[in-house]
């Protein structure tokens, strides 16, 4: 059940799309995050709906599978699309029955947030499932490394974000099988109220706190039998190298960001 | 000089509250290119011995040369990483990166190895243990067998002399315990790299140049499989499990019936028929 969760999962294919440099795309998805806050209408949402619709087509990845990476946050969307249209007043009355009413405003309300995130989760998924890991946190510590200066440790923290990523597979893994274990022995993760199902939760986390630490120590201890010793002098397999498209693409978007924000 | 040796080695965990060391009085050379296995019950002290030769701790007393260099002297450490790599016992825990390229790279880019001669290292040390075309693959969809081995890689991609391998297959199914076995006896004949396996499966030990037995944090004894099959006594008494066809043989010689020196099932038949 844990397992099935694929937000943001790579998905490898041959692509001009994955073939972009990782900075560029932190960047550009930076860019296009900050415009989606700018628009206030529908056919901005639709015009980067469509955008999102060309990029997919080209990342080479089946549509099904960018959806059904949207999955897991349907429960939050639908929670802010209820709270909107029952709780934001304002315009015509649509319907009302004793003291609950729906106004348009809080549809329209409702409708837009609920559009803005999926945008939003799109943008972002659309990132990291089209750039491997590695290339992504080798991006973020490029983009930090100006603040290396400043005592913030890019190397160290790029490394983190490597190991978290490689790492939350199998500690879901871990998770399932731990409640399929508890289960076994007659546990109850889906019955009773909040506080209940969260108390049950604890025979999962305790377990699971306690291998991930120990998984933590055979880890140091493996990277410092290969010689791992901070960022400092480190190569890489794939370095980062921008090229000519890397800046074309770049270039497409800062116009329709732009052009878009003020349309 | 031998590529290893240990001269009169002691180590006491300093959080350890017993009074017996981990390792106490520990002699011993394991020459370039051999096939070493170190046996031993639980504690005996197998991990410890295998994190002094890679310099993960040092010790208490005593010396460790790794092809003339003294694991006391810090300026040492990272060349004999180099040197000895190191595979653990659980597959899950020892991968670095979520893709199998990116991990067995792991070592290399540490040690600064210029990007195209990584691409080289990497595609070489893959096909060497049998995982070419996995490149992309993510640690987690691999079986068990199929981890080790990449891991194994990632130790052979940092162009070691010898590989310790601590238990690697303690955690893998017969199947993956064959892989891995295959794998590690290929790179010591074929491509001579000297390897010290730790292990608890005694079938393991039948073709190593030499086995060393711990007890207790010492070193019960050393010699060719043959010659420590013959301890039967001596072994069970600290908990081994002795392979089948061994201690058959033991047995019919002390009904005084003549057997050469076995270690395998087949070798036991061809013995007898
Ligand atoms: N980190 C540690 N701190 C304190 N004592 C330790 C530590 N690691 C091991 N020991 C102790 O040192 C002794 C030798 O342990 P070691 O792990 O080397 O044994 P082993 O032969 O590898 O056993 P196993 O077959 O269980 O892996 C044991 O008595 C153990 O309790
Ligand atoms: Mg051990």
């Amino acid at each position: 059940m844990l397992k099935d969760i694929t937000i943001g999962q790579y998905i490898a294919r041959d692509s001009i799309i994955h073939a972009l440099d990782a900075r560029i795309k932190i960047i550009i998805t930076t860019i296009l995050i900050i415009a989606l806050f700018t628009i206030d209408t529908f056919s901005g949402f639709g015009f980067f709906s469509a955008f999102i619709l060309v990029v997919v087509l080209l990342s080479k990845i089946s549509i099904k599978k960018v959806l059904k990476g949207l999955k897991p946050i349907l429960i939050l969307v639908l929670f802010t699309l209820f709270i909107h249209i029952f709780l934001t007043k304002g315009g015509q009355v649509l319907w009302s029955w004793k003291f609950i009413s729906i106004e348009s405003e809080g549809v329209y309300t409702g409708f837009f947030m609920v559009s803005r995130i999926f945008i939003l989760i799109l943008f972002t998924s659309l990132l990291t499932l089209t750039t491997s890991p590695l290339q992504l946190t080798d991006g973020i510590e490029y983009i930090l490394s100006p603040l290396k200066r400043f005592g913030v440790p890019a190397s160290e923290l790029s490394m983190m974000m490597t190991i978290a990523l490689r790492f939350i597979p199998t500690l879901l893994e871990e998770a399932d099988k731990i409640m399929k274990a508890q289960q076994a022995r007659g546990a109850d993760f889906e019955s009773g109220n909040l506080i209940q199902r969260a108390k049950s939760l604890i025979p999962l986390l305790v377990p699971l706190f306690i291998s991930a630490f120990r998984r933590a120590d055979d880890l140091a201890l493996a990277m410092e039998s290969r010689c791992y010793r901070g960022g400092e002098g480190r190569t890489r397999l794939h370095e980062l190298e921008f090229r000519y498209y890397d800046f074309i693409a770049l270039i497409i978007i800062v116009i329709l960001a732009v052009a878009v924000s003020f349309y | 000089m031998s590529l290893i040796e240990i001269n009169g080695v002691d180590f006491l965990y300093q959080n350890d509250n017993s009074d017996r060391p981990a390792l106490q009085n520990i002699n011993l050379q394991i020459e370039a290119g051999d096939f070493a296995v170190i046996i031993g019950s639980n504690g005996s002290g197998k991990s410890t011995l295998a994190k002094l030769l890679n310099v993960l701790l040092t010790p208490s007393k005593g010396e460790i040369f790794v092809s003339g260099l003294n694991t006391n002297n810090r300026d040492n450490t990272w060349k004999i990483r180099q040197k000895v790599g190191m595979v653990f016992q659980n597959p899950d825990n020892q991968l670095v990166a979520s893709m199998v390229e990116d991990d067995v790279a792991f070592g290399p880019e540490n040690l600064g190895v210029p990007s195209s001669e990584i691409r080289k290292r990497v595609d070489k040390a893959l096909e060497m243990v049998g995982m070419a075309g996995f490149q992309k693959f993510a640690p987690h969809k691999l079986s068990g067998g199929q981890k080790q081995r990449v891991a194994i890689a990632g130790v052979i991609a940092m162009e070691p002399e010898c590989i310790v391998l601590d238990e690697p297959t303690a955690m893998l199914d017969p199947q993956g315990r064959k892989e891995v076995m295959e794998t590690v006896e290929y790179l010591n004949r074929e491509k001579g790299i000297t390897v010290v396996h730790i292990t608890h499966f005694m079938e393991e030990a039948v073709d190593a140049d030499q086995v060393i037995v711990m007890n207790q944090g010492k070193i019960l004894h050393k010699g060719s499989p043959k010659s420590i099959f013959r301890l039967v006594e001596q072994l069970k008494d600290v908990n081994l499990d002795i392979p089948v066809a061994v201690e058959v043989a033991e047995y019919l010689r002390r009904e005084k019936i003549e057997i050469p020196d076995i270690l395998s099932i087949d070798e036991l038949v061809d013995a007898l028929c």
